[in-house]
């Protein structure tokens, strides 16, 4: 059961905090009497409402449905009533409110009518609409949708299957906890992965900090008819990065801008794999996960909690202490603080990590950058961050991209050794949002050319064409003219047909006028209607009198 | 002497050749200066400039005949960038031409609208939808900004809404690492 | 604040202290090779280069304190008074560390935007404007008649009367001049070599403290405040170029031992080359950095008009800084090197 380990370059040793949380026994957390349930939980488009205000819903009915390839549905965690589908607050850093669905619970957690999914028998690619219409996505952090993942790409395979149970993060140990309870239904998670991805060869990462978790997944791996290795790897963060995994297990590394599978592996987490499960084998979609509540609490510990339960009643639960100096969703290292404790878990929530002065002092001013490389040292994606520093600071973000600033994880390895203590990621988030804000600009400023360009082009087309339709009723009417024999005009020429056209618009608005039947004539006297006649005569005669010299003119040329 | 002669005469030739010949091979189709600074420009079609739109802005500018600092969507930021690619001083923006505003979108008030399609034609970028006493409405995505629906509609039922900042819009801020801040605090 | 929110014990006053720690070794050495002179030198530069960072952050508006409790003003102040004759008078050291912290550091931006490593600075202006003054080198103990108590230094130091005899009898040129001005006077590097000053390797005394120096490097490198690239790179650079040319006429160019075990080559590699505000960032980058260092430093030992080209090497690689950092930028994860268009 030995494998040869690769080691990744840079990464770092924060104390991991574990033995907190993970000695209690999991919990499921109560019914909350409102759930709010936000259509934006995972990467890509948000999920589309289908249900209504006052719709009743069912536990596990789908209340949004996945909105294009990339997207997943999300469901009601509970049974009750839709009572609101408007703006809430979400675990978003920027504390702005996002499209939520509310429901309040009727306390009965009601099932929808659901049913195992014989995945043997379905074509995979309707499975994976099925995994989308289930809500499924990775529970490790990027909560990128799960049946997207399990397409093994054009060459149909994927020989290397990766179950990425490192769980580096200081703190979290909501996957250290669900593989101690649950190694069973991940590995058949696994299976169904298995099956879909055509791997040969299935690999499951833990570090070595986790020994019950081994043991528990090597007992269950002993117990499968196809193979599974268990390894485990060295504690050093952030080997539960999906890359840096792949390098440790395989020895090889994901291309720069390409995907796993183009070079056959994939890499899902157990957390990924116990909730396929769940939705294939018992047809739940995925509306609850592990949430480890830990920090500056009296009880930290692990709970079963519902998509959507408020954050502050779990806090509750785990027994709140004085002294908070405020909450993270995540670890400490990769954590997002929460705007306020009203926000709902949501699929991304592995953590709730309550801070205080003593666990996280607040971090010392910052000092200029020395350049003393020690974060391009600790840099696990082997960037040169303090030069990512510079251009993104300075604005330089043509530079930063050619320093592959995209290729930044985001782990805060580079923040966390800094001697002068930078926030580097931060700048580096920073960049990535202005590239993006400006991608997005350019790409409005271009379609306004295109579409500015398109009407310029419209506009002069349909002046042609009305010019064109002009000339050829004008050509038609000479051909009219042309058509009278020449005995009856003194000299055809262009003035001439000319003139004969304005005759006949004369005539014909003539007509037109002498045809218009007055509207106004009901209800008259007879001496009225007497008059209207003279009038009208009169109006004849005028008439007759202003043809006359056009027509004389006519004879004289 | 002869021979100095005869060599400056020779490269001459030559040099005169291969500059003629590579005038017609390496020619330059359009006018390239005028599309990297129509990159540039904003594209709203606002005409605020003063030209019919920033294509014909772009051509006049490379012309020389309009300065760099009269498209305010552009913004200081956009007057900056002109005057990086056209190596020229930055300057302010020229106040005639109108001041900056935060980007907003047009809005239709459907109850006052008449459907008169005034606003239709007037829209540089076609992207209100509508016709002849049909309600008008305006396709945010599409809509710059321009405000040029403004003045034609007779009933005025057209206002420019800011757009509002939501989570897909949302951006980092530059993250503030201010020691001279430190040194006032300390201070004060 | 986002994350991370936990942070390594690290900091720039503790790398900076480590820097401090590792030069006593050295200092200890001077002291009991060449006498307690150099403590004044040290105190002296001390008091001049806190003194003059203090003023020059009030003035730029920056708080005093925290960068103060860096450090790194000390370690520029010594780095400079350990490569300043140790009899030098009280004006120049004061003049170099003014220049040094000054003109080298704030007037270029502060901690961390120098170019130049200021010490070095500091170093370069002295040489070329009093050549004179920068002779003033005690010589070893062991060969000198009269020893100089710390008052009697210090009274030299500050421009008291010390008799013209004590004087010369404490102070004689250093084994690279002594080597540079046998060269000069047409004699054979073998009959240089015969001068008492010539120890083992690279001078009496001198090789002693060479050694203190290389100890307090390696302890850094141990550490790992600095990198093995640049030191490796500096020394091979001077060993391979000095042994090249001695091997290509051994009479006219002196030993690579003798070239390498001199206390500047040593103070430099591991101390002044490894700064890393003014030095290469990526690991080729340090490679090529130490190699040019080491490579000018023989350059100008052997054909420049000075006898020592540390300082000068490394401010010319200083300059190279940019551009060495530019076309050295490593692979990254996945595979690729940086790449010359952004993507679009």
């Amino acid at each position: 059961m030995s494998r040869e380990l690769h080691r990744f370059k840079g990464g770092v040793h924060p104390p991991d905090h574990k033995a907190e949380s993970n000695r209690r026994p999991v919990h499921a957390a109560p019914l909350p009497k409102k759930l709010v349930i936000p259509l934006r939980q995972h990467l890509g488009n948000p999920a589309k409402p289908v249900v209504e205000v006052g719709d009743p819903v069912k536990k596990g009915q789908m209340i949004a449905a996945a909105d294009g390839y990339i997207s997943a549905a999300v469901h009601a965690s509970s049974s009750g009533v839709v009572t609101a589908i408007d703006l809430q607050p979400v675990p978003h850093i920027s504390g702005l409110p996002d499209l939520c669905i509310t429901i309040e619970t009727d306390g009965r957690d009601e099932w929808i009518d659901h049913a195992p999914l014989d995945y043997l028998a379905v074509e995979p690619s309707q499975l994976r609409m099925q995994l989308r219409d289930m809500g499924l996505v990775g529970l490790g952090g990027a909560v990128f949708p799960t049946g997207v993942k399990l397409d093994p790409g054009a060459t149909q395979q994927c020989p290397t299957l990766i179950i990425n149970g490192g769980e580096c993060e200081p703190w979290i140990t909501c996957d250290d906890v669900l593989m101690r309870q649950h190694a069973g239904e991940v590995l058949e998670g696994v299976a169904i992965m298995r099956h879909l991805m055509g791997s040969t060869e299935i690999l499951v990462g833990i570090e070595d900090n986790k020994p019950e978790a081994i043991a528990a997944m090597r007992a269950a791996a002993a117990r499968l008819d196809f193979a599974v290795e268990v390894v485990v790897i060295p504690t050093l963060y952030p080997s539960g990065g999906a890359k840096q995994m792949t390098e440790i297990l395989t020895g090889k590394q994901v291309p720069s801008g390409k995907r796993s599978t183009d070079i056959g592996l994939q890499v899902f987490n157990v957390g990924t794999a116990y909730a396929l499960a769940r939705a294939v084998h018992h047809g739940e979609p995925l509306i609850s996960r592990l949430v480890t509540v830990t920090g500056h609490v009296l009880r930290p510990q692990n709970f079963e909690v519902l998509i959507g339960t408020p954050m502050h009643t779990l806090i509750t639960l785990a027994g709140d202490r004085d002294g908070t100096t405020g909450v993270l969703m995540g670890g400490p290292m990769m954590g997002v603080p929460m705007p306020n404790l009203d926000v709902p878990v949501v699929k991304a929530t592995n953590c709730i990590l309550v801070k205080s002065k003593e666990l996280f002092p607040p971090l010392p001013n910052a000092l200029p950058c020395i350049r003393c490389t020690r974060c391009a040292d600790a840099c696990p994606a082997e960037l040169q961050p303090q030069e990512l520093f510079r251009f993104a600071k300075a604005g330089d973000f043509g530079r930063a991209q050619e320093y592959h600033l995209f290729d930044c994880i985001e782990c805060g390895c580079c923040s966390y050794v800094c001697p002068s203590h930078i926030p580097l990621v931060d700048f580096y988030r920073y960049a990535k949002s202005e590239i993006w804000a400006h991608e997005k600009d350019k790409r409005a400023s271009d379609l306004a050319r295109e579409r500015h360009e398109f009407r310029q082009f419209r506009l002069e087309r349909e002046k042609k064409e009305k010019a064109e339709k002009l000339a050829a009723k004008a050509q038609a009417k000479r051909a009219e003219l042309a058509a009278v024999p020449p005995a009856e005009r003194a000299v055809p020429s262009d003035a001439d047909a000319k003139k004969a056209l304005i005759a006949a618009a004369l005539a014909r608005a003539q007509a037109k006028r002498s045809d218009a039947a007055p509207k106004n004539i009901d209800h008259l006297t007879p001496e009225q209607l007497h008059q209207i006649e003279e009038i009208e005569a009169r109006r004849a005669k005028i008439r007759e009198l202003a043809r006359q010299p056009l027509e004389s003119e006519e004879k004289n040329t | 002497m002869l021979a100095a002669i005869g060599v400056m005469v020779v490269l001459a030739v030559a040099i005169g050749l291969v500059l003629g010949w590579s005038a017609i091979r390496f020619r330059v189709e359009g006018n390239p200066l005028a599309e990297k600074i129509d990159a540039i420009l904003p594209q709203t079609q606002c005409g605020q400039c003063g030209f019919p739109g920033c294509r014909p802005y772009a051509e006049a500018i490379a012309k020389g005949e309009a300065d760099i600092n009269q498209c305010p969507p552009g913004g200081e930021e956009g007057v900056k960038k002109l005057a990086d690619l056209l190596g020229v001083e930055p300057k302010s923006l020229d106040e005639t031409h109108g001041t900056p505003k935060p980007k907003s979108v047009a809005f239709i008030d459907e109850r006052t609208c008449i459907g008169c399609t005034l606003c239709i034609q007037a829209c540089p970028v076609d992207a209100i939808s509508g016709a002849a006493k049909q309600m008008h409405t305006i396709i945010a995505a599409e809509c710059t900004g321009c405000e040029l629906c403004l003045p034609p509609c007779p009933v005025d039922c057209i206002s420019m809404v800011p757009i509002a900042e939501d989570l897909p819009h949302w951006k980092y801020k530059h993250p503030v690492v201010m020691l001279k801040l430190v040194a006032e605090t300390e201070s004060a | 604040m986002p994350s991370p929110f936990i942070l390594d014990r690290s900091s720039v006053t503790q790398v900076m202290a480590w820097v401090l720690a590792a030069l006593l070794p050295g200092i200890a050495a001077y002291v009991w090779l060449f006498g307690p002179g150099i403590l004044v030198t040290l105190s002296l530069a001390t008091v001049t280069a806190l003194a003059a960072e203090a003023a020059m952050l009030k003035a730029r508006g920056y708080p005093v304190q925290p960068f103060l409790l860096d450090l790194s003003a000390i370690v520029t102040a010594w780095l400079l008074a350990l490569s300043l004759p140790s009899l030098a008078p009280w004006w120049l050291i004061v003049t170099g560390t003014l220049f040094a912290i000054v003109v080298a550091k704030h007037l270029y931006g502060g901690l961390g935007q120098n170019i130049f490593n200021p010490a070095m600075v500091g170093y370069a202006v002295l040489i070329v404007s009093f050549p004179v003054q920068m002779t003033h080198w005690a010589g070893p103990l062991e060969l000198s008649a009269t020893h100089l108590s710390l008052a009697q230094s210090a009274t030299a130091i500050f421009g008291g009367d010390v008799p013209k005899a004590t004087l010369d009898a404490v102070t004689m040129a250093t084994p690279l001049d002594a080597l540079r001005t046998g060269l000069l006077q047409q004699l054979t590097v073998d009959e240089v070599l015969t001068h008492p000053i010539f120890g083992h390797y690279g001078g009496v005394g001198f090789e002693w403290l060479a050694g203190a120096f290389l100890l307090g490097g390696l302890l850094l490198w141990a550490l790992r405040i600095i990198s093995w690239q640049v030191p490796l790179a500096f020394l091979a650079g001077i060993w391979l170029t000095a042994g090249f040319l001695n091997f290509y006429d051994a009479g006219r160019f002196g030993p690579p031992w003798f070239h390498l075990f001199a206390p500047s080559v040593m103070l430099g590699a591991f101390f002044i080359a490894t700064d890393p505000v003014t030095g290469a960032t990526t690991p080729r980058g340090k490679l090529i950095f130490g190699l040019g260092a080491g490579f000018l430093t023989m350059a100008i030992r052997t054909w420049g008009g000075f006898p020592d080209g540390v300082a000068f090497a490394i401010l010319l690689m200083n300059l190279c800084v940019p551009l060495i950092d530019q076309y050295t930028q490593p692979r990254i994860y996945g595979g690729a090197r940086k790449t010359e268009e952004p993507p679009a």
